[in-house]
């Protein structure tokens, strides 16, 4: 179910708002009054961070602010690169945010799969299990989370980054559910003529969980992209191991009152998020509702 | 006898092996630390040390009587008191109004939603700078309809964690949109004309129909909203470091502190467990006050 399809059925309201005599007749919907001036204020902090970036220094030490800049001062762009390791930090998050979805997106099809499809001896107690980690949040096992990855020496690289993550429950769970709702008769057909329970899984389900899959992966990519605490506790100083929102908080301790370059740098760090999210806000929209609603 | 034929069937051998690295994986960083951190909490550990000796139960019973922690447990629920209530009211205002199909909706819901991926760290830069006492944004316009100056991060008692607050509702409303579209979407239109062709008005149909509609929803956003504001860490870690003069400081905070920087991890890993506890707490209180009041629609 996708709330796009909500959003373009109502109308009937409006209609009815809009009723001669008793009220004004707006040559528009009266939600926009509403709608806009919300609109304005949820962009403002963006707007004005854009805005900032192509602002002088001197443009930003001023009060009242200067809401449009003299000139566009686009050099903030290459000041901010050189003043900080961004390319690294850019490398960093891309490596450990690809593996990450790589690996949930195989580890969890292959758990849910077995959990939705196939009668194995402890397969309650496992899911149970699996389940109940879904309950624990990650702020009350961070400490002995941080010595384990100790003991298994990855502290301070960016295997620390990627080894904990690399399968979740609900990646899992949420599979399993979906894998539930496709029809069984074609896997069964394939098992008849002889097909393994890997081959039914590569060659028939996945080809048809398209949306789900892609719906996992923009979630995780969100989660890992724009994930602080972890990155925060596992990398105390190795420098090459850095990701771009620790970097961004070691940026905004070298530049505090740079606001332009601190604005241009930010900008530069929200641009993967943000391409993403409007080539697939359907899947984020969709992910976002089965999180809360399904999950 | 069969049952030791089915543990060693085919199915349960592919089985396993579907399931086995992911369950390793949950088992190592999931179940793992959750008995770990039990087992820390009463013992002394500085993260070094191999040593760490068995204390019992006096972490907890020093946890009682640390008017610090105490501090930060108001905090956390003077933040939740607000966080909650406001974005999940305003969250249902903003859905309503978006459930429409009019001019620029797209870019309507857009601008809600674009928060949502934002980073915590992104978004806490950009208010940093948005809320700057001398050359913000918000001041400037604020100091328009006369209000302030306002200090914000910087201001003394409660304007700090208050400014979080707004930092969080922004970032965080997004979501809650999302979830009250989808159950709007759920309410069958029968049942609004029904209410309509019995004489009820917009704002009555509103309250008596589509609000106790959405009650699985609105549970749902107040028991993971919650959630949320009681792990409330990246924000305050970034923007006011707890300040000023403890004034944000907030459990995951002050256990972060406490272990991480200071190297007290028993005594962290307590209060780690006792935020656990209330976590619990919260969502099977609310789900056992949830089944008895909400109104399940299918």
């Amino acid at each position: 179910m996708s709330v796009d399809v909500a959003i373009a059925r109502d109308g009937g309201l409006d209609a009815e708002l809009a009723e001669p005599g008793r009220r004004l007749r707006l040559p528009f919907s009266p939600w926009h009054l509403v709608l806009f001036p919300l609109a304005v204020i949820m962009l403002t902090p963006l707007l004005w961070m854009l805005v900032t970036s192509l602002e002088t220094f001197a443009e930003t030490q001023h009060f009242p602010p200067i809401l449009i800049p003299h000139s566009l001062h686009w050099q903030n762009y290459p000041d901010a690169l050189r003043a900080a390791p961004f390319g690294r930090w850019f490398l960093n998050t891309t490596i450990v945010t690809t593996i990450v979805v790589a690996s949930n997106l195989l580890l969890c099809s292959l758990a849910g799969y077995a959990f939705a499809r196939i009668k194995f001896f402890g397969r309650e107690a496992v899911f149970m299990l699996i389940i109940a980690t879904l309950m624990i949040p990650f702020q009350v096992i961070m400490i002995p989370t941080f010595l384990i990855v100790k003991r298994l020496g990855l502290l301070d690289s960016i295997g620390a980054l990627m080894v904990p993550n690399l399968a979740n429950a609900f990646g899992i769970f949420m599979l399993r559910q979906f894998f539930r709702t496709l029809p069984v008769e074609l896997e069964e057909a394939a098992r008849m003529d002889g097909a393994s329970r890997l081959g039914v899984l590569f060659k028939i389900v996945l080809p048809l969980s398209g949306p789900a899959l892609a719906t996992l992966a923009v979630i995780l990519f969100m989660w890992t992209w724009n994930d602080f605490l972890w990155p925060l506790i596992a990398i105390i100083n190795n420098q090459d191991a850095v990701t771009l929102q620790l970097g961004l908080t070691q940026f905004q301790g070298a530049h505090t009152t740079q606001w332009n370059l601190l604005m241009a740098g930010n900008v530069m760090s929200m641009i993967p998020m943000l391409v993403l999210f409007f080539a697939a806000q359907r899947y984020f929209v969709r992910g976002i509702a089965t999180t809360g609603l399904k999950g | 006898m069969q049952a030791i034929r089915r543990a060693l069937s085919s199915e349960t051998v592919s089985g396993w092996a579907f399931v086995l690295p992911s369950f390793a994986l949950i088992a190592l960083f999931g179940l793992i630390p959750i008995g770990w951190a039990l087992l820390l909490s009463l013992q002394k550990s500085n993260l070094i040390s191999p040593e760490t000796p068995f204390v019992g139960l006096a972490n907890y019973r020093a946890l009682a009587h640390d008017p610090l922690f105490r501090e930060t447990l108001g905090h956390m629920l003077i933040y939740t008191g607000l966080f909650v209530p406001i974005s999940i009211v305003a969250a249902l205002g903003v859905a309503v109004a978006l459930n429409r199909s009019v001019w620029f909706i797209r870019l309507y819901r857009t601008a809600f939603f674009v928060p949502v991926v934002a980073s915590t760290i992104a978004t806490s830069i950009m208010f940093l700078w948005l809320f700057d006492k001398n050359f913000g944004l918000a001041n400037f316009l604020l100091g328009k309809v006369g209000l302030g100056p306002f200090g914000f991060f910087d201001s003394p008692s409660n304007g700090a964690l208050y400014s979080i607050v707004a930092v969080t509702v922004w970032g965080w409303i997004g979501f809650d949109v999302i979830i009250y579209l989808a159950a709007l979407q759920g309410i069958p239109r029968e049942l609004l004309e029904a209410a309509e062709i019995d004489g009820a008005g917009r704002w009555s149909t509103f309250r008596n129909v589509t609000v106790p509609l959405l009650g699985p929803a609105t549970m749902l956003l107040i028991v993971w909203s919650s959630i949320n504001a009681f792990q409330l860490f990246d924000e305050v870690y970034f923007i006011t470091k707890g300040g000023p003069l403890n004034h944000t400081l907030v459990p995951v905070l002050y256990l972060f502190q406490l272990a991480f920087q200071q190297g007290i991890a028993g005594y962290a890993a307590a209060i780690a467990y006792v935020l656990f506890f209330f976590i619990l707490l919260l969502t099977v209180v609310q789900f056992w006050v949830g089944n008895r009041v909400v109104h399940y629609s299918s």
